[in-house]
């Protein structure tokens, strides 16, 4: 196995073993299939293949159409023009009509590297999650991603799935079991937990390690269902930790952060942290240099752990 | 075809429309009565629909892209016995199947959810494309406003019918001239229509939407087109059948009082 793999690189692998497995599954997109990955399934199965061109609103509302006549619809563009651009047509011609398309969106977050602020998303989980009944998925990285995309191309009904750019760590096995809705927890700690959401969560694996050379043992979870929350696993690490740090590749306004905080609020108040993207525009750069930049890195996590615990920084 | 017995029916389903948005107190009067030939024809002629079984495979799929003319698609429904008539006195109110706009998880025979402009033309592609893929002789209607065409997503699913070559569906333009601020060419030219989608790559037959025999023409003209998608660009009077609605923007989501209906159904029965 490789020790990094971008997760739209698992998304088409998953394409081409769920094409043969679906003869109903159909992948359209908006003329970046090579970045997305769609490509790949294009290659093998062209009659289900749909390139819209560039038009990303007319991609989804397509793909509703399609699945309203009994398709199995992967629909894929840059996470900024999907999440972002056509967010009225997903809301109101997917999520309202409860099509089964799956809003696979690629190059998301800060990653996108030196494409800059134009095409670097903050605000797509935050939009998806808004949505009455949408599924959002972000994996942590290709293993799970894999094991994520073919549940939710085995379920009914409309989903949002993260993906990434850059090459991220695996952390799983295959066979570790990933299932939506149900947080993975990867390490055991009680000081705090951190709960991390897509290729954040390889940072908050490095940030407890670090922490815990300094004698400071972390809980971590990856949630990479953000909708629905695995509420059980949240409540039992607020109460036994008693502390949530959050960290998503993601603006700290609407996301992970604040679903965690929503729930937590109202049925166990818990002092929190978020690690994210601070309410600004992004820039040009190399993914790390702009994950330093930004405040997402382990080094960061560590720092709002500590901050939070109360520990010497 | 009796064009007479066609001629009634779209007089009864005129009078629905205006009891309904009557009783519902809100509404979208104009487009309704504007695009009630061209529903009868297509629900009375031209679809191969079942109301016993409204989900049959083969079947005809009709889109309103312009949702707001919800009654006259609940009219033409409930007459062609989708659903019980009175159901139409719930027009809007809380807890009924008939939302302002369509909802295709509420109504039988309402085959996608739409009232955000634009939306149902391009849902439209995605089933002649799954039709296509499916070898499945059902045809694909939608029907469009003209003030609709100023949406840019009509755009982007027009290029791709005519690059996807989609002769298995018909796109109808209710060109009434009128939206709710006033008239087109005031607010934002949409013309010439016709030459927009040709040049899109679209088969084109512009008619006198409220002459039946001429929408009869073309529907059956369109149906057998082959290598291009056809677009109808039905030339109607928004209110048509009712005076004081006719060509008058401001009926255009307003419902009339009750002696305002009386008029307007004595009107449409001919009986003023």
């Amino acid at each position: 196995m490789a020790d990094k793999m971008a997760t739209r690189d698992a998304y088409g692998k998953a394409l081409v073993k769920l094409g043969q497995q679906y003869p109903d599954l159909v992948v359209l997109d908006a003329d970046l299939s090579g970045s997305t990955k769609t490509k790949e399934f294009a290659k093998v199965y062209p009659e289900r293949f749909f390139n819209m061109g560039i038009a990303e609103q007319n991609l989804y509302g397509t793909s509703a159409g399609m699945a309203i006549s009994g398709k199995i619809v992967c629909a894929s563009t840059f996470a900024m023009f999907a999440a972002g651009r056509a967010f009225e047509i997903i809301r109101n011609s997917i999520g309202y009509t409860h099509a089964n398309v799956k809003v696979c969106a690629t190059h998301a977050g800060i990653t996108v590297g030196e494409d800059g602020a134009s095409h670097q998303t903050f605000e797509d989980i935050a939009l998806m999650r808004t949505i009455p009944g949408m599924i959002v998925v972000n994996p942590s990285d290709g293993t799970s991603a894999m094991k994520l995309l073919e549940q939710v191309v085995a379920l009914k009904g409309p989903c949002y799935v993260r993906l990434g750019r850059s090459a991220v760590p695996m952390i799983y096995k295959d066979s570790d079991d990933v299932t939506i809705g149900k947080a993975n927890i990867l390490r055991a700690g009680d000081a705090a937990t951190i709960v991390a959401t897509g290729i954040m969560v390889s940072e908050a694996l490095t940030a407890a390690d670090l922490l815990s050379s300094e004698g400071i043992s972390v809980r971590v979870i990856d949630m990479h269902t953000i909708k629905p929350l695995d509420k059980e696993v949240l409540l039992a690490a607020a109460k036994e930790t008693k502390r949530i740090i959050t960290a998503e590749e993601h603006s700290v306004i609407g996301g992970l952060g604040s679903a965690v905080a929503e729930y937590l609020s109202t049925n166990h108040p818990t002092p929190m942290a978020f690690v994210g993207q601070k309410d600004t525009f992004g820039e040009s750069g190399k993914p790390e240099e702009l994950k330093q930049k930004y405040g997402m890195t382990a080094v960061d996590i560590v720092l709002a752990t500590k901050n939070l615990i109360g520990a010497k920084v | 075809m009796d064009i007479n017995k066609l001629c009634q029916t779209a007089e009864e389903i005129r009078c629905s429309i205006i009891d309904e948005i009557k009783t519902a107190g809100s509404g979208h009067p104009g487009g309704s009565l504007s695009a009630t030939d061209i529903m009868t024809v297509l629900y009375y002629y031209a679809m191969n629909i079942d109301p016993e079984n409204p989900h049959k495979w083969d079947r005809d799929k009709f889109v309103l892209s312009k949702g707001h003319a919800a009654p006259v698609l609940y009219a033409t429904l409930a007459h062609k016995g989708f659903f019980p008539i009175e159901m139409l006195q719930t027009l809007r109110k809380i807890n009924s199947k008939l939302q302002g706009h369509p909802d295709m998880n509420k109504v039988p025979g309402v085959e996608m959810s739409t009232g955000s402009l634009g939306q149902g033309f391009s849902a439209s592609i995605g089933m002649a494309l799954a039709g296509r893929l499916d070898h499945n002789p059902g045809r694909i209607y939608v029907l469009l406003g003209d003030g609709e065409l100023q949406e840019g997503i009509v755009w982007e699913a027009a290029m791709a019918a005519g690059h996807y070559k989609l002769d298995n569906m018909t796109a109808i333009v209710d060109w009434n001239g009128l939206q709710i601020d006033g008239w087109n060419d005031d607010v934002m030219t949409v013309k010439p229509i016709g030459s927009k989608f040709s040049s899109f790559g679209w088969n084109v037959i512009e008619i006198d939407g409220h002459k039946i025999p001429e929408i009869i023409k073309a529907l059956d003209e369109a149906k057998n087109y082959k290598g291009k998608p056809t677009v109808i660009v039905a030339k109607t009077h928004k209110g048509k059948g009712v005076s004081f609605m006719e060509d008058n923007a401001d009926w255009h989501g307003k419902a009339p009082g009750e002696d305002e209906a009386k008029i307007a159904i004595e009107e449409l029965r001919g009986e003023k």
